[in-house]
This record gives structure tokens, sequence and C-alpha cells, in this order.
């Protein structure tokens, strides 16, 4: 008799673990496993018994719950209220595609045997067989791009680090997801993290390196942890180390924790902090896939990009290339975040509307309240009225209509959001935030802020909104990278999506 | 949370660990935060001795991040996610109400990747999600 309760952060936070002991405290031969989250994250603490029917769910479950599920022979997968039939037929579950997200919350995140059990390593087996040039043609062309919201081709990064001759390469892990918003890096290292370490090792024998380093946020301590547990794990199974799965390639992985910085999320930023300095940001060129971590060739790719090529490799290319639109290929983790009513992971095909997102699956706002504003992309993104609720969700529209995907996190508003508070908060993260190296992006931010405070409080309204334009422009222009370069995004959008609310009258 | 009392001995047993890394003055400061609960003014010229690094370039990594502090933390360590999802649901008012009751223990945080289940706290380590005065304070117990 198997019972799973979510050991994923987000479940943690409102009570998994107090749930899991209410159920032990009741019975406890029963075996609970701590299973990563479903992404149905209103759910949560989302309870599952295993039947020979398959598995049958409750929740939002609390501990003063579990007695009435025990009375109700939950065990057998009996009625009850809280009662979601199985799990595999919630509708908003059954309705994605999930592909980086195929294992996160059904697996024990650190059980190998789980995860060779649900295709778990077919991906590293695989690239066992081909050379590392053949791996590199098969992720080119699935069409992967990257995650962390630059969508570079990934194939076309690790040709560049491939071709690089050097004594040492690096597979740097960016797990310093800082976005507001955004939480899918966060759940699949706590749901599923070999799927990261395998993705790694692949990239690793795809360009010749041998040292990964995944650089995590200090924010995320309960994936820290697993994520060491699975290495340490990985390491004693001969998976990492000196002969990866018997082979005669080499690859090891470190955790390098973050400390507290929004600007190291910058790639750049993110190889000085690696290297134990500032969290400053480098120009480009040189590319880090040629010189990056230490002066040496390194490939730098967001968790779900390297997440994603153990399934491109076990199951082709074309395979995941078949979903998407356009130049969007393959599956995007959506995050829906803020106030809406049921938020979570949404794992879909590229080219589903930004309305499908919100009210087909997000059902609403959380407060019942009217919608009035989305941010897409976190604090870096565009705020888009309901009069772009039809945008297809693929990077190129997103671009077209003034906005930009990003992690692809979507942070949802109600009508009691005022959106010049929005856009000076904006300024206000950038000025907190930047690394201070380009002087628009470390003064302009703290003048913007000042600007729009003046535009609040009404203070020569027109000649402000034309300065504050202006200044944005300076600070897109002149910044070296994405922090002071696209924080006028959020303000430009919100001024021409939203102008009534920067017309100096109180709201 | 309990931390050991600062001393110069432990502090240069704990860099000994660090001898192998590659880039190590931010791990360093962290292994001393860890332990010691801040990062003691006396570590500075430690660590540059330590890896023969200069005092500014380890003064330089203390300063820029956001982690790092340099006087012992209180008792209890309240961090109130004050970033976009969380204010979409309130967290301002959470964290003006915390703040007036915890004012020196309180600290903003940018993003605990709990942004569904807003507003998003941390508490001496533990996330809470839908957070209310209420459950901090039953958290800080």
């Amino acid at each position: 008799m198997r019972v799973f309760v979510p050991c994923d952060s987000a479940a943690l936070s409102i009570g998994a673990d107090e749930v899991a002991a209410a159920i032990a405290r009741i019975d406890s031969t029963i075996e609970i496993v701590r299973n990563g989250s479903r992404g149905a994250l209103w759910l949560e603490t989302l309870v599952e018994v295993e039947t020979p029917t398959g598995r049958i769910a409750y929740g939002p479950v609390t501990p003063d719950d579990v007695q009435s599920l025990f009375d109700a022979d939950f065990l057998h997968g009996g009625t009850h209220p809280l009662s979601l039939g199985k799990t595999d037929e919630i509708e908003w579950l059954a309705n994605q595609d999930r592909v980086t997200f195929a294992r996160v919350g059904i697996i024990d995140p650190l059980s190998l045997s789980d995860y060779r059990a649900h295709g778990g390593l077919l991906g590293l087996i695989k690239a066992l067989e081909l050379s590392g040039d053949e791996i590199i043609s098969e992720v080119t062309e699935s069409g992967l791009r990257g995650r962390g919201g630059a969508a570079f081709p990934a194939g076309i990064k690790w040709r560049t680090a491939a071709q690089a001759t050097s004594d040492q390469k690096y597979i740097c892990c960016n797990a310093d997801e800082g976005d507001s918003g955004t939480f899918a890096d966060r759940m699949l290292i706590e749901g599923d993290p070999f799927t990261l370490i395998e993705g790694m090792t692949i990239a690793g024998i795809a360009v010749g390196a041998t040292q990964g380093i995944v650089y995590l946020r200090s924010e995320y301590p309960y994936a820290i942890t697993t994520l060491q547990k699975a290495i340490d794990i990985a390491r004693a199974d001969s998976w990492l180390g000196k002969s990866v799965l018997g082979s005669t390639y080499s690859f090891d992985i470190q955790i390098r924790i973050g400390a507290g910085s929004y600007v190291c999320g910058e790639e750049t930023a993110m190889l000085e902090s690696i290297e134990g300095k500032r969290g400053v940001v480098r120009a480009k060129p040189p590319l880090p896939a040629i010189e990056g971590l230490f002066g040496k060739p390194t490939i730098i790719n967001n968790v779900l990009t390297l997440a994603t090529v153990p399934m491109i490799l076990a199951e082709g290319a074309s395979a995941y290339k078949a979903r998407g639109v356009g130049r969007s290929l393959g599956t995007q983790v959506f995050q829906l975040a803020g106030n809406i009513a049921f938020g979570g992971i949404v794992e879909t095909a590229f080219g589903i509307t930004l309305n499908e997102l919100i009210n087909t699956y997000g059902g609403g706002t959380l407060t019942k309240r009217p919608l009035r504003a989305v941010q897409i992309g976190g604090p870096l993104g565009a705020y888009f009225s309901t009069d772009q609720f039809e945008t297809s969700m693929d990077y190129e529209s997103l671009i077209a209509a003034g906005g930009m995907l990003g992690h692809g996190g979507i942070v949802v508003f109600d009508d009691t959001v005022d959106l010049a508070v929005q856009a000076k908060f904006a300024m206000e993260f950038c000025a907190i935030e930047s690394c201070g190296k380009c002087t628009p992006c470390r003064i302009g931010s703290t003048r913007g802020a000042e600007t729009i405070d003046l535009i609040i409080q009404g203070v020569r309204v027109d000649e402000n909104k034309k300065l504050l334009l202006d200044l944005c422009e300076v600070m897109t222009d002149g910044s070296l990278c994405a922090m002071g370069g696209l924080t006028p995004m959020p303000v430009k959008s919100a001024m021409i999506n939203f102008p009534s609310d920067f017309t100096g009258a109180a709201r | 949370m309990k931390y050991s009392p600062f001393s110069q001995e432990a502090a240069l047993g704990l860099l000994a660990s660090l001898r192998e890394e590659k880039g190590p003055v931010l791990m360093a400061l962290q292994l001393m935060q860890k332990e010691f609960g801040y990062v003691d003014k006396a570590c500075v010229e430690l660590i540059a001795n330590f890896f023969n690094k200069s005092r500014a370039d380890v003064h330089g990594v203390l300063t820029f991040y956001h982690d790092l502090r340099t006087t012992p933390p209180t008792e209890h360590q309240i961090s109130i996610c004050v970033a976009e999802a969380c204010q979409a649901v309130g967290a301002r008012s959470l964290e003006k109400e915390v703040k007036a009751k915890f004012a020196n223990e309180t600290h903003d945080a940018y993003c605990f990747g709990n942004c569904a289940l807003g507003p998003a706290a941390m508490v001496d380590g533990k996330i809470i999600g839908r957070a209310t005065l209420a459950k901090i304070e039953r958290a800080r117990t």
C-alpha cells in the first residue's frame, strides 16, 4: 500500500509534511512516498493512493482532513468530498503535454529504480552510442532553444563549445531562477533531479566537458538538498565520476549556491559569481562558449533546456519538433502565478493562447475580481492587458506583441493593480539589483523610479512621461545585459497598455 | 537557529576545507555565515590571506551579495517575498503587518519560487505559502 504526499516546497509551504505525519500517526504501516508535485498547486497538498486501477487523488488535503480520509477508506480509493478521481484523468493535468516534466510528481525524486522504470537514463544510454557531433546534430535538429529566456538555439551553442579546443570545458547549469512568477526549475530539481543530471552528462559528452556546475539560488534550500542527494546517488551508482555508466567518458557535477543576487541569473554575472567574485556582468564577446568559466569554453544552459535533452535523445529530435509553431518548437513549461485561481505548471506545445492559459487552465483570478493585467516573463517582461489575450504563446508572437516569453512565468493581477506603481517597482527592483557596471542601469533606474513617482503625484505629467520614455531608450541601448536593457519593457508596456494609470490622477 | 561563536581558529579550520576549490572567496564567506551566523569583520583579512587575495577583493564580494551580513542575526529570521507575483496577492500589506510586529527580524526577499501560493515567506528556513501574520507567528515559535 503506497500513499504519495509531495515533498515539493510549494506543497510543504502549505503543510504537506504535517499531512504526511498525520497519515503516519494513524497507520504507521503505510509506505508514504514523498513525490514531487504534479504541478496543480491549488490542489496541494495532493495526496494520492496507489490502487490496482491507478493512482487516486485527494486534494487539497489539510492535516485536519486526514482522519476523515481514513474513515472514507481512501486507502482503497473510497469516496470523500476531497476525492478527485484518478490523477491521470484530472482534466487540468490530462490536457497537458508533459515532456520535460514527464516524471515530475509521479516518481520518488531520489529513487534511481523509479527513474529507470519511467524512462530515465535512456537518453544518456543513447548518447553513449553516438559521437559528440551526432548528439549535437540531434539537439540542433530538435529545434530546442534556451528556456532561460534568451531562446538561443541550444545546438548552435553546443557546436561552438565543441569546436573550441581546451584542456578543460565546463557545463554550467543556470538554476538562478530569480524571476518572480517562475518556479519550474525549482519544481524540476525537487521533483526529478536525475533528469537534470542526465541532461548535463549528455551535454558534457557532446562537447567534451568533464565538469558540470549547477548555480542554484540560496532562496531554494529544499532544491539544494534534493539535488545534492541526487548527485551523491548518481556518483555512488557509477553514473557520475571517472567512468560514466562504464564508458570512457568522465563527468561530475558540483553545486555552487547563489547569495541572493538577481543579476547573477544573467549568464556572465553567474560566471563571475561561480568564480567567487562580485556578480558583475561581462561584455560579450568573447562568448562563454569560447571563453567562459575560468576562461574556458563553457556551455551555459537553463535547467529546463538541459532537462529536455534526455527526452530528445531518447525519443528523437523529430518527436520533439513535431510540437509547437513556427520557430518555437517543442513544449514550454508555463508557470501560472500571482492572483490566479488554479496556479501551477502547465506544460504544453508552443502556440496555446494567453487566454487558454489564464482562463481555461488558470480559472481567472484567485480573488474573483476582474482580471486587469498579466506580466509575462518575469520582472523584465511586459504587462499585457486583456485586449491581448488572443496572443499566441511562442517566442516570435510575444516579441511582435511588444513582450517576451522569458522563462515562461505568467503573473496575474486583478483590477486593484495600479500599473504606474508596478512600473515604479520595476525601476526600483533594477536599482536594487543592478550590478552597477553600466551607468544607464545603475543610475537610470533610480532616476526612473523618481520620475514615475512624479507622474503618480501628477507633477508635470506629460513632460515627465516624455522624459521617462527617453530614459527607457537610453537604458535599453546603453546597458550590456538584460537587467538595464529590459527593465524598460515592463515600464513602457504599462504606459502603452494602461495609459489611464499614468495620468497623474489617483486611481 | 544555532550558530557557533566566532573564533579565528575555527574560521581557519573551515577555510582549509575549501583549499582545493577554484574561485573560493564567495564560498568562504558563505561558509563563515553558515557557521557563525554572520561574517565577522576579521574574516575579510583571514580569507584574503588564506586564498592570496587582496582585502579589497574579499570586501567587494562581501558587500555585493544581499545574503551576506556582517552582524550577528536576530534569533528569528523572517523574509517576506515582495516580488510581483506575491504583490498580486497582498504581499505589501502582509509586509507592513509583519514589520509592524517584528521590525528587527524581517527582511524583504525577491521570490522563493512559490508564486502560485503567495504571498510567500520564509521563517527560520521554513517556507510558508498563503502566508498570513498568524502563520508566520506560528512558524516563528
